[in-house]
């Protein structure tokens, strides 16, 4: 069984961030870049499947452009066997469903039967692609999973349900599941895995090569589009209060019940 | 194009949820005159929707509805989607609209913007803005096909006051295929009490490390937390050491929350917890380190030892709301 991985490479989520043009979206000048934190749960977990002879291969996917190949490469260093980079100009401006039909497409070429994502990539936080893949490609998918256990063409996935309730879920492969935190705690490249890496294949497809009409995807079929980026709104200057601690209890009740009015 | 708007509304098996009286609320707001109708799953009847706006309410209801799975609730909203014609559908931002709206996005070939937290009518179209990078960013919204979906962020809007309409009930027939629902729930675990779930939540009290220990968790936080019927929270910091569930983790990696009242008792305020509660209405913090960055977002800070402070506040809370 071949195991896919999206991948997306995302700011680092200590970064600060700024906006130089508010039509543009954030200034991505200096900004330090990683995997996006629930992609990593998703490779450590299909590694570890490969690890316990479930999967015969983990193969890592990402739309993006030439750049991304360094966080392809930590990947490829965790132990991935190999990646896709699905590039083209027709892809450009594509909203979440665009790179969805991307993906969608190169996964079909491929003969994949589990798709491993993040829950969501924290730089848009649109939490969409992984669903959307599923629906194109009309696989199950499991959302949010805090556990996997993969049985003979057949999955169990213990899923965060809205409310605080903990499902366990089983649907048959294929299928698609999101990585909460909490799957697995992501293993550190070994020095001989990143010197493997070095040498590991990164196939770069266009729309050509996945048989896919560029107007489906890019800024053309895009129906979502942001504009208007600003910093949050500032908030109003706050007050440290005063005296000693019972003084300022009582004075933290009184502000709450007057000023907030609610308590 | 289609008309008038289409409200998810959520339930808890006996009553609607808060987001379904926010979401109405906007959505009469917003569509001018237009009609505005309610989609229900899970139970046949409008309840006082009618109340609240919702002119026509379309039910799909049975026991594939017993639990959440994207194939039935998929299937429900395109049916109320092709029944009501709307131009904008909403939903709150909850577990399931999440898991959801993606697919119903893609089955429809339109456009879904994530977890909005405001909208407005701007050039005869909906427009929303939301949230990116942690709440780092915001960024206006626009949704071009037929019909718009949005999830919104629960506490984003004030929820309405009944005016008395009463509404038409519209049972949807799902013609359910084998195969249409590719996931079976097998077992579920309620949480323990009846503590409201963080991302719906009007108050949360939090804990960082400096709790030091579960008991500290228990004995500080949680009792605060009880003294205003408040949801605990916790940092990540807290979480990893075991003094909390992962699932009451706020921030980056934890729920995104937006209370009208957050308590961060011995949190430092780092940019992956900010993340989560920054768009919080009023934060009240109490750090012994007068640095402490989450400070510069506080509404009411005390500068203190939270195992001092805390218990005192409990003991204020308790007699003021007795
Ligand atoms: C990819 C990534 C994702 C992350 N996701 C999250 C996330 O989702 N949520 C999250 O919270 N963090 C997250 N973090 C971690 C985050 O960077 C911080 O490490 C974490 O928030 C710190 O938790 P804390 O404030 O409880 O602990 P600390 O930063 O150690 O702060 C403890 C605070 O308590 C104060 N204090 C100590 N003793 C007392 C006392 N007796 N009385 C009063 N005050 C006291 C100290 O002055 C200090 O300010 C993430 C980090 C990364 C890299
Ligand atoms: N450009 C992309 N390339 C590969 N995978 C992606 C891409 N965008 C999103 N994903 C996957 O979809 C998940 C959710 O992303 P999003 O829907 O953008 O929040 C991510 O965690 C990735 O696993």
């Amino acid at each position: 069984m071949k195991i896919g991985v999206l991948l997306k490479q995302v700011p680092s989520s200590d970064e600060q961030i700024k906006i130089a043009d508010p039509s543009a979206g954030i200034a991505t000048g200096d900004i330090k870049w990683t995997i996006n934190p629930y992609d990593e749960y998703a490779v450590e977990e299909a590694l570890r499947l490969k690890d316990a002879k479930k999967a015969s291969s983990v193969v890592v996917y990402t739309v993006g452009g030439k750049a991304v190949e360094q966080r392809i490469r930590d990947a490829l260093a965790m132990g991935a066997d190999g990646a896709v980079r699905l590039d083209d100009p027709a892809f450009e401006g594509s909203d979440c469903l665009g790179i969805s039909r991307i993906l969608s497409a190169a996964l079909k070429a491929d003969d994949v039967s589990l798709v491993m994502a993040g829950k969501q990539a924290i730089d848009g936080d649109n939490a969409q692609v992984p669903m959307m893949v599923a629906e194109l490609l009309d696989w199950a998918c499991v959302g949010v999973v805090s556990k996997l256990e993969i049985g003979d063409g057949s999955l169990k996935a213990w899923r965060a349900s809205g409310g605080g309730v903990q499902d366990v879920v089983e649907a048959n492969l294929p299928a698609v599941i999101t990585a909460d935190k909490g799957l697995n705690e992501p293993r550190y490249a070994s020095l001989r895995g990143i010197m493997m890496a070095k040498r590991k294949k990164i196939l770069v497809k266009g729309a050509a090569d996945l048989g896919l009409d560029g107007a489906t995807v890019g800024a053309g079929a895009a129906h979502v589009v942001e504009d208007a980026w600003s910093l949050p709104p500032a908030r109003p200057a706050g007050r440290i209060l005063e005296g000693d601690n019972a003084q300022r209890v009582q004075e933290l009740v009184r502000a709450l019940h007057e000023e907030a009015k609610i308590i | 194009m289609g008309n008038g708007i289409l409200v998810v509304a959520e339930h808890d098996g006996s009553n609607f949820k808060k987001t379904a009286y926010e979401l109405l609320a906007k959505a009469k707001a917003l569509a001018g005159g237009a009609p505005v109708s309610a989609l229900v799953m899970g139970r046949s009847d409008a309840g006082d929707l009618g109340e609240y706006g919702a002119a026509t309410v379309y039910t799909a209801d049975g026991d594939v509805f017993a639990h959440y799975t994207p194939g039935a609730y998929v299937k429900a909203l395109q049916a109320a989607v092709s029944a009501a014609d709307p131009a904008v559908v909403l939903a709150p931002a909850s577990a399931e609209a999440k898991d959801a709206f993606p697919r119903l996005a893609a089955r429809l070939g339109v456009g879904y913007a994530t977890e909005v937290t405001e909208l407005r009518v701007d050039g005869g179209a909906v427009v929303g803005r939301r949230p990116q990078y942690g709440g780092k960013a915001f960024s206006d919204v626009h949704v071009s096909s037929s019909v718009a979906l949005f999830t919104v962020r629960p506490n984003s809007f004030p929820a309405g006051v009944a005016t008395g309409g009463s509404s038409n009930v519209v049972a949807l027939s799902l013609d359910l295929q084998p195969g249409d629902v590719k996931t079976t729930v097998v077992d579920s675990e309620e949480p323990s009490g009846d503590v409201v779930d963080l991302t719906e939540a009007d108050r949360i009290v939090s804990g960082g490390r400096a709790v030091k220990s579960k008991e500290g968790f228990d004995t500080i936080i949680r009792t605060l937390a009880a003294s205003i019927g408040a949801s605990p929270g916790a940092s990540r910091a807290a979480v990893d050491a075991g003094y909390a569930p992962h699932s009451e983790q706020v921030g980056q990696t934890g729920k995104v929350v937006n209370p009208t009242l957050y308590i961060a008792c011995g949190i430092s305020g780092a940019i992956q917890h900010l993340a989560g509660m920054r768009t919080s209405k009023v934060i009240v913090s109490i750090n012994k380190d007068p640095e402490a960055p989450i400070f510069a977002l506080t509404t009411y800070g005390i500068v203190g030892d939270i195992f001092e402070v805390c218990p005192l506040l409990t003991e204020a809370f308790t007699a003021a709301l007795a």
